[in-house]
Order: structure tokens, then sequence, then C-alpha cells
């Protein structure tokens, strides 16, 4: 096991190695502790300064990572496109480097186009910390559900893992194909073959043709969501028929192993990707992902900008 | 840089390795040059009351032509001048370019026409000739005043850029431009099948989840114009080929008497969509840089001729401009001040020899778009390009005459470059061949 993560920036899970990742979530599983104390709060992170920037709309990513920098002490603000000078025309860089010029210690971005965190990498000295890019990468989504993978299963090495959904636009599945795949899982990804980008396999997945195919056997089922906000071609006829052809039901989940689980990286449409009847089953543990989330952002947190000291 | 101001002066070019596959010669000549023009080409011309430049070991060629560039003036001014850009075309040992009609206001009218040509004139660099736009403001609708453009000195006309979309509208457009002489370009690109493509669809578009292009969208408009020069019997010309499709499509057009002609730019056969993997908005070119087997089929097609021409398709951005993420930056490469080098690797490779090299850089250009220069008849201009094949050295953008900085071939080793550019018997580029920064030896 490594005893620090010897990187600034956390842009991808695909720079990660297998042993960074497990770094970084036995460092979670350490830290979740301090989530269930009556005074949630530690001093690692006193003195150190966090700005996110959000330039696209999120509750649970944004919050967690704001809630994660709190209980660690540090002094954060969130700056969101609509506040900022973004609306008056300034460019990304600009506005980075102005923001830098205030000695930040980390900046989380979430931008709608992919490769942004390292373009600001390549230009700030700043650590960087990707919220999510376009279509490209969401590692921190990524290794919170590894970890909660890992804490209901005890491992991930030999696992079936799969994504169902519109994987094309979604930077949730890039991130969980690598990292599940890096850790020994296989991964198997279907949905409308319209919604899978070609050469898919290139990122380590199997793709299947058929959604109950790739059902049978399953240990964890991860149902994205229908990104309705990207997708400005046409894609299937419309969300009635979504659900009723590719929407996880207890039916469809019933071909899975009898305990596998069924995860979602939220926000969930209810009655497109997931019929609402299995919203209350023991196996659905959407909210433990959340829970994992705060964790896995103050181990990222911690490791990029306290450990050092 | 000097400018044209040594009329009437004899000047002899000496000892060099003339390639002037326009008149079929192959072999060391000397070359007299009077009043501007080819006077003589012998063996051995007395050096009396002559400036000498002694060519020795060096290839001298017709001038180069590119007949794709965006020189962005008038309405870009910072990123490209006339001026710039004219200077940087004999940097890299081109005489004489053409322009993209993209600017603003779009080349559309013989008042633009006019006002490039007098840029152009006042630059005193390459020779420049402007391309009209097809349509009014290159929005596919309307015809632009083609006959206007004509009298006004436009080459071509192309939309380039806007790919027309309506195939009826482009239709009466080569059936008119047939009248006039000139040919269409076309930008050959469905951007219905690629709404939002940064970037070539494949493995790495996957991987970086960009939004792709698919060579299809490319080959589907190849196809539409091949069938539609036709339908009209008018000569199109395919722009910047970039997938191998395409090439096929072009091939079989040619066996079967069409009158289209293509070109490729040096990025096409010499880069990959690999090259956007850390996100360098330089590699971000339209059409998009696509995969080892499109190389191997652009080659092909440079071999057996399916390919005329080799261009630039120049188009320079402030950098600053291509300082942003990937899908938010502009598309477009410069090529002025790197091509000759980067070409000058598909002889080493085997692709191309010299003659046939020149032949796609100068004499093709000429014939396709009847413009004067591109062989060095006697009593023709003397528009002459000597290049050292010899000398290695890394391409430094920040040395370049051009404004833009958006080049993929940046600190590239290479081999070969213009060190001396001849307009109208004038040289108006001379290489500093001492400047340590700009060569390595």
């Amino acid at each position: 096991m490594l005893n620090r993560l010897e990187r600034k920036h956390l842009l991808g899970i695909e720079d990660l190695t297998r042993e960074e990742i497990e770094f970084i979530i036995y460092t979670a599983e350490n830290l979740k502790e301090i989530s269930s104390r009556d005074i949630k709060k530690v001093p690692t992170l006193r003195g150190k300064t966090i700005i996110s920037f959000f330039y696209e709309p999120s509750t649970r990513t944004r919050t967690s990572f704001e809630i994660a920098a709190k209980r660690l002490s540090a002094d954060t603000i969130s700056i969101s496109a609509s506040s900022s000078s973004i609306v008056k025309g300034e460019s990304l860089i600009d506005t980075a480097r102005n923001i830098e010029a205030m000695m930040p210690d980390v900046l989380i971005i979430r931008y709608p186009y992919a490769g942004a965190p390292h373009f600001l990498a390549r230009h700030l000295d700043t650590s960087i910390i990707n919220a999510g890019d376009g279509m490209h990468e969401h590692p921190t989504q990524a290794l919170l559900d590894v970890m909660t993978v890992k804490e209901k299963k005890g491992r991930i090495e030999g696992l079936e893992i799969v994504i169902i959904g519109d994987i094309a636009h979604s930077r949730v599945a890039r991130s969980d194909i690598l990292a599940f795949t890096k850790l020994g899982a296989r991964v198997r990804v279907s949905g409308p073959p319209s919604l899978i980008p070609p050469y898919i396999e290139a990122l380590g997945a199997d793709y299947y043709q058929d959604i109950e195919d790739a059902l049978i056997g399953a240990d964890v089922v991860i149902a994205l969501r229908v990104q309705r906000e990207r997708q400005k071609q046409v894609f299937f006829p419309d969300t009635r028929e979504y659900f009723i052809r590719f929407g996880l039901n207890k039916r469809r989940l019933g071909l899975t192993k009898e305990d596998a689980l069924f995860m979602h990286p939220g926000p969930v449409n209810w009655g497109v990707e997931l019929d609402p009847e299995i919203m209350e089953l023991p196996r659905t543990i959407i909210l433990d992902q959340v829970s994992n989330g705060v964790a896995i952002r103050m181990a990222v947190l911690y490791l990029l900008a306290g450990s050092k000291t | 840089m000097k400018y044209h101001s040594q009329r009437n002066k004899r000047l002899i070019i000496k000892s060099g390795h003339l390639i002037d596959p326009g008149q079929g010669l192959d072999g060391v000549f000397d070359i007299l040059i009077e009043g501007g023009v080819i006077e003589a080409i012998e063996r051995d011309i007395p050096v009396e009351y002559a400036e000498v430049i002694d060519a020795s070991g060096k290839i001298v060629v017709p001038g180069l032509i590119d007949v794709h560039t965006h020189l962005r003036e008038p309405g870009f001014e910072h990123k490209e001048t006339i001026e710039t850009g004219a200077k940087a075309a004999v940097a890299g040992g081109f005489t004489t370019i053409c322009c993209m009609a993209n600017t603003n206001p779009v080349n559309d009218n013989q008042e633009v026409t006019r006002f490039i040509l007098k840029q152009a004139r006042a630059a005193g660099a390459a020779k420049v000739y402007p391309i009209g736009a097809v349509s009014k403001g290159l929005k596919g609708e309307e015809m632009a005043p083609i006959g206007e453009l004509k009298e006004a000195g436009v080459v071509a006309l192309s939309d380039d850029g806007n790919p027309i979309t309506n195939s009826s509208f482009l239709r009466r457009a080569l059936e008119y431009a047939r009248y006039f002489g000139l040919p269409i370009i076309s930008h050959a690109e469905d951007k219905m099948l690629s709404p939002d493509g940064v970037m070539n669809e494949g493995k790495i578009s996957t991987q970086l989840g960009l939004p792709g292009i698919p060579n299809t969208a490319e080959e589907i408009m190849v196809f539409r114009d091949i069938k539609l020069a036709e339908l009209t019997g008018w000569h199109i010309h395919i722009a910047h080929v970039s997938s191998a499709g395409s090439v096929e499509l072009i091939r079989q057009a040619k066996a079967r008497g069409i009158r289209v002609t293509a070109e490729t730019c040096p990025h096409y056969f010499s880069l990959t969509e690999e090259a956007v993997k850390e996100f360098d908005t330089n590699a971000k070119v339209s059409p998009p840089l696509r995969t080892k087997d499109d190389i191997e089929g652009i080659k092909n097609g440079l071999r057996d001729g399916t390919i005329d021409i080799i261009v630039t398709d120049h188009a320079p951005h402030h950098p600053l401009e291509k300082a942003v993420p990937f899908e938010q930056a502009p598309s477009g490469i410069i090529g002025l001040e790197s091509s000759l080098p980067i070409c000058i690797r598909l002889i080493e490779e085997g692709v191309l020899s010299w003659p046939e090299l020149i032949r796609k850089m100068s004499y093709m250009p000429a014939c396709i778009f009847g413009l004067p220069g591109g062989t060095l008849k006697l009593r023709r201009p003397a528009d002459i390009t000597i290049i050292d094949p010899k000398i290695r050295y890394r391409i430094d953008v920040n040395r370049f005459y051009s404004k833009g900085r958006n080049c993929p071939f940046h600190n590239w080793e290479v081999i070969g470059r213009a060190i001396i550019t001849i307009v109208d018997g004038n040289i108006v580029y001379k290489a500093d061949l001492r400047d340590p920064l700009s060569l390595t030896y």
C-alpha cells in the first residue's frame, strides 16, 4: 500500500494506477467515520483555501465537495458560471488565472466540455480536481462507486459490473469502466446502440447488444441517467419507449445474481431509466453512494492538499 | 525582406539542380533572369554583369504555389493580415498563394476582391490570387455575383468552411460558373452527420469523450460532389481530402472521366487522431486528423495521381483563441512555413520523387487554376524557389512570419527548406542560415 499520493492533480481515472486508486479508497474508508461523529470536523486542512468552480448545474457533487472540505476545516468558496464574470465574457483561462492570484490551494472544476481541467492543469500551479468535464471523466464519482461496491462486496476483483443506458454521453460510464477494470472487475455495457459510442472496447468494456443478456449473472448494475441536455440529436423515440425497452425494473433486475447491487450516479429520472418499484429494494444503494461521496472527496482533498506538510 | 526593386537587373542562379516537371527538366543548369522573366536555361551561362546566386548542391524549382490559404483580412487582422500571410508564404518557399473567401466582409463582391489584390501588391511578397464566394455571405442561399468576381480577379469559387448543403444550389452554381471558367472548390462535409463534432470519430474520441466526425461525413459529400460534377460537366475541386474512402471515390470518378481534381494537406499524411490525445487545440482542424489507414490511403492517392496537389489550408488563429478547452477552440492549422519540410518527408519515405512533389506543389496547382507560374519556360515570370535539401533543423513557430502559432509540427526535427524565394526576378526572401535559433546543424 502507498503511503502518499505522488500527484498534484486529480484529472481522471485514466491517469491513476491501481495502487493509487486503492490508496484513495483506503484513505476514504478511514475518513468516513468522521462524518458519523457528533462534531464532524477535524483540523487537517485548516488554513487551506479550496475553490470550487461549477460551470454546470450540480447538487450532489458540489455539496459533497463543500461538505468534505469543511469537515477537514478548509476554507471553501464556491463559484458558479451564472454568478461569475463568465457572463461578462471572461475566458476560462483569465478567470482561472485571476482566481489563482488569490492563492487557493485547490481548484475543483466542473465544466461542460472535455479537457477543461487538463487545460487548467497545464496553465496553473494550483492543484486541480476534475468534478466532471463534458462527456470525458468524473473521477470522484468512479472512486465513490468503487468504494461503495467494495464496502458491500468486500472486493472488486472478479466482479461482473454492468452499466446500462446512455454510455455515449456519460462521463460516469467512462470513469467507471476505467476504474473497475483497473481493479480487476469485468465491465459490460448495454443500451440503445444509438447511445453506445464507437470503439467502446477501447475503454476496456464488453458490449452486449441485448440488455437482458448483459444483466444475466451481474454482481452490480449501474443505471445511467438519460442526459437529455446533452442530446441535441434524436437518439431514441421517447422516454416512454425507453422505459419499456431499456428501463430497469424488478423483472429485469431478477436476471442478475441474487445479491447484486443496483446503483445510479444521480440525479435519477424515475420512470425513465429506473422503475420507481425498485427504489425501496435493500439492494438499491443509491444513497450509500452519496454518503461515500463525502468520504472520497475528503480523501482526495486530504491527499492532494494536506498530506504533504 | 526586400521588395520588388531590382527590375532589369541580370540575375544568374548558378549550378543548381533544376527540377521543372512542366518542361521535363531534371539536372544541373544555370538560369538567367532579366527584367523579371526567365531569359535562358543553359548548362553554363557566363556571369559577367550579373548578380550571381551560387546554387550548387541546392534544388531550384518553379516557385511553389499554395491554392488554399486563409489570410483573414479583411475582418480578422488579429489572426493574420495579407502582408503577414504573404511574407510567411515566401519564407516557406511559396511564390503564389490563393486566399479563401471567408473574411469579414466575405469576398462575395468586387470591392473585397480589389481590396485583397491592393493589399497584396502593397505587401510585395508572394503573389496573391483571391478565391470568391460561391454564395452571398457563404450562406448557401443566393449566388454571389460570379461574373463580377471573375472580372475583379478571382481564380476560383468556394464557400470553404461552410459546406454547401443544398445540392440543387450547388448544381446551378456549377452550371453558372462553367460559363466563366471558374472551378468550384468544395469543402466536403455533411455537417448533419457531425453536428457538434470536434475530432475524428474513433477510439480516441470515445476515450476523450469528444463528439466525433465520422469519415462518412466527408465521403457522402465527396460522392455528391462527384455526381454533380458529372451531371453539370463542370470542374469541381475537392478541398483537403482527409479520408481514405474519399480517395477511393475520387479515383473511381477520375477513371470514369469526370472533371474532378483533389488536394490534401501535410497534416493529413503526417498526423493521426493521436495528436489530439492531450487535448492539443493546435491539432484541431476541419476536416479532422484521422487514422493510419487514412494516411496510407492518402499516400496511395498522392502516388497514383488521384490527389493532384498539396495545399496547406493555412488557417491562422490568435494564440488566445486556441488557449481554451478543446471543444471551444476554433479549427485550423497553419502551414505556409512548415509545409515544404513536411512534404519532403514524402520523398524520404519513397512516396514521391522530387519531380513528382514539385509537380504537386507548383506545376499542377498552376494548371488546375490557370495561374501564371508553375514552370520556368522562357519569357515566363521568374518565380523561383531555391531549396536546401540537406539542412537539418527544428520547426519553431516563434520564428514564423505568420501571426498564427497553431502548428502541430512545432519542434519537429526536419530536413530541407526554402532558402531563397524569387518573385518576378526579385529576391523576396533569403533565409538567415547562421541564425542558431532557426537552424541547428
